[in-house]
């Protein structure tokens, strides 16, 4: 349950998280130059356009979203599935549960 | 107005500034000299000195006063480092310490050092256990903080102790956050605080370094503060921080489970009257006056800016602002919501009302905000 380094310090950059390509998104969010929370805003607005079981993507370049999207599907019990690396940001992959 | 920002800096105590007005008509003279004003200064420093002291768990002789708590961090940590290049270059750190912390480490890994950064769990909190485990031969120095500054989660500083006492590793505490609120634990090598937390005057850090703890002063050194704090001491600001420390621990004692109680009322009703929330930190193992929450779909600095303009003067770990562009490390090292974060440190005295009130407002702020951002339920 623990997140463990994260960080090596503040300045330093973010590890690569674990990555691996999985299922295809069917809905993609560009949230790309959106500064938090609106790309989680457009995340939970958009959710319902994929059907349970379904794959969304957020692109996003802000680095608050890193941290706050799998916050919030831990809070809104969606599953977060994986993070994709862009050339300007990350694309982050979430499976519609309910 | 109602300030819950005791966090940021607590209002000065009375006591601290009946001290200070005191010490500047009778302290004004040089410590150091051998005529009568002097020895006046001299002893209101040493009285100080001692007070703070014992407040703290310490000897006087172990116990400096430097110009902040910022600047008591970076003297331990920079001097222990220096003192104990031969065992190693090696430093450990928590994900959570304050900036002044991780601002060294970043300037120690600059300069060749090598630096284990420790994370934390959901609430804040370093597993003892993995503090330990990154304990290495060549270590200089661990640094953990007391308790959190922007969540309030109690540190295992005890069982870390025990671990750094076992490594032979000398260990910093910084307790800014915890010191005159709630008891110090010991095993500690280096302990930094800093007056204006507990109602002293600003400018006043104190800097501990226990006797066989080998440390060597980073800058030139002069001949005060025992060669540890270079510059000619604040006197009145010294005698006010120790009268301010003494009357607020007593006054704590009685006031910290108040305080405590009025925040648990918070982490109780803010999940129950806003959705989409989360109350963050340990619900137990927790400074008495401090708690934090996150409501999604919100950012953090509107909130604030209405929750001033309602009369509450709030502060938050969020930072999604142009000058910083980083979300809080602390929030981002825990894996919570980094936006929409609001920190309410209550000060001595903060009254039940304004909490109802506080209580009573936040969610019609709260709605406003997440309605001009488009969210609809």
């Amino acid at each position: 349950m623990a997140l463990k380094r994260r960080r090596a310090v503040r300045e330093a950059p973010p590890e690569a998280p674990p990555v691996s390509t999985g299922p295809a998104a069917l809905v993609t969010i560009d949230a790309l130059g959106r500064k938090c929370p609106i790309p989680i805003i457009m995340l939970a607005e958009r959710i319902g356009e994929v059907p349970v079981g379904g794959i969304i993507a957020v692109k996003a370049d802000d680095v608050a979203a890193r941290t706050d999207v799998p916050a919030w599907c831990r809070m809104k019990s969606q599953d977060f599935v994986w993070e994709e690396t862009l050339p300007r940001g990350w694309a982050f992959h979430v499976r519609r549960t309910y | 107005m109602a300030y819950f920002d005791a966090a940021s800096t607590e209002p000065l105590h009375p006591a601290a500034r009946e001290a200070l007005l005191e010490a500047l008509e009778g302290g004004w003279a040089d410590p150091q000299r051998l005529y009568g004003p002097a020895r006046r200064a001299r002893m209101l420093l040493e009285r100080a000195r001692a007070q703070v002291a014992a407040s703290l768990g310490a000897r006087p002789d172990e116990t400096s006063f430097t110009s902040s708590g910022t600047q008591a961090v970076h003297l331990g940590m920079l001097g222990t480092l220096h003192a104990r290049r031969r065992a190693g270059r090696h430093l450990v750190v928590s994900a959570v310490e304050h900036s002044s912390v991780l601002h060294t480490a970043g300037q120690h890994e600059r300069d060749g050092g090598k630096v284990t950064t420790v994370g934390v769990d959901r609430s804040g909190r370093v597993d003892p256990e993995e503090f330990a485990a990154a304990l290495r031969p060549d270590t200089a120095l661990a640094c953990l903080q007391s308790a959190n500054h922007e969540v309030g989660t109690l540190q295992p500083v005890t069982e870390v102790a025990e671990a750094c006492r076992a490594a032979r590793v000398p260990l910093l505490v910084d307790a800014a956050q915890s010191a005159g609120r709630v008891p110090i634990p010991g095993g500690w090598s280096l302990l930094t605080a800093s007056a204006h937390k507990w109602g002293g005057p600003p400018g006043v850090g104190v800097l501990v370094v226990r006797k066989n703890t080998r440390w060597r002063s980073p800058l030139p050194e002069d001949d005060r503060e025992s060669r540890r704090v270079p510059g000619y001491e604040n006197v009145p600001g010294i005698a006010a921080a120790a009268a301010a420390l003494e009357a607020y621990r007593g006054e704590m004692e009685l006031d910290a489970p108040r305080l405590s109680a009025l925040v648990e009322l918070i982490r109780e009703r803010v999940p129950r009257l806003i959705d989409d929330v989360e109350v963050i930190g340990d619900p137990v193992e927790r400074l008495p006056h401090l708690v934090t929450f996150s409501c999604l779909y919100v950012e953090g600095e509107a909130l604030l800016t209405e929750l001033d303009r309602l009369g509450f003067e709030v502060s938050s770990g969020s930072s999604c602002t142009a000058d910083t562009l980083r979300p809080s490390h602390v929030l981002e090292a825990m894996g919570v919501i980094t936006h929409g974060n609001v920190r309410v440190s209550l000060s001595r005295g903060t009254r039940a009302a304004d909490v109802d009130r506080f209580l009573a407002v936040l969610p019609g702020a709260v709605d406003r905000l997440r309605q001009t951002s488009g969210v609809t339920g």
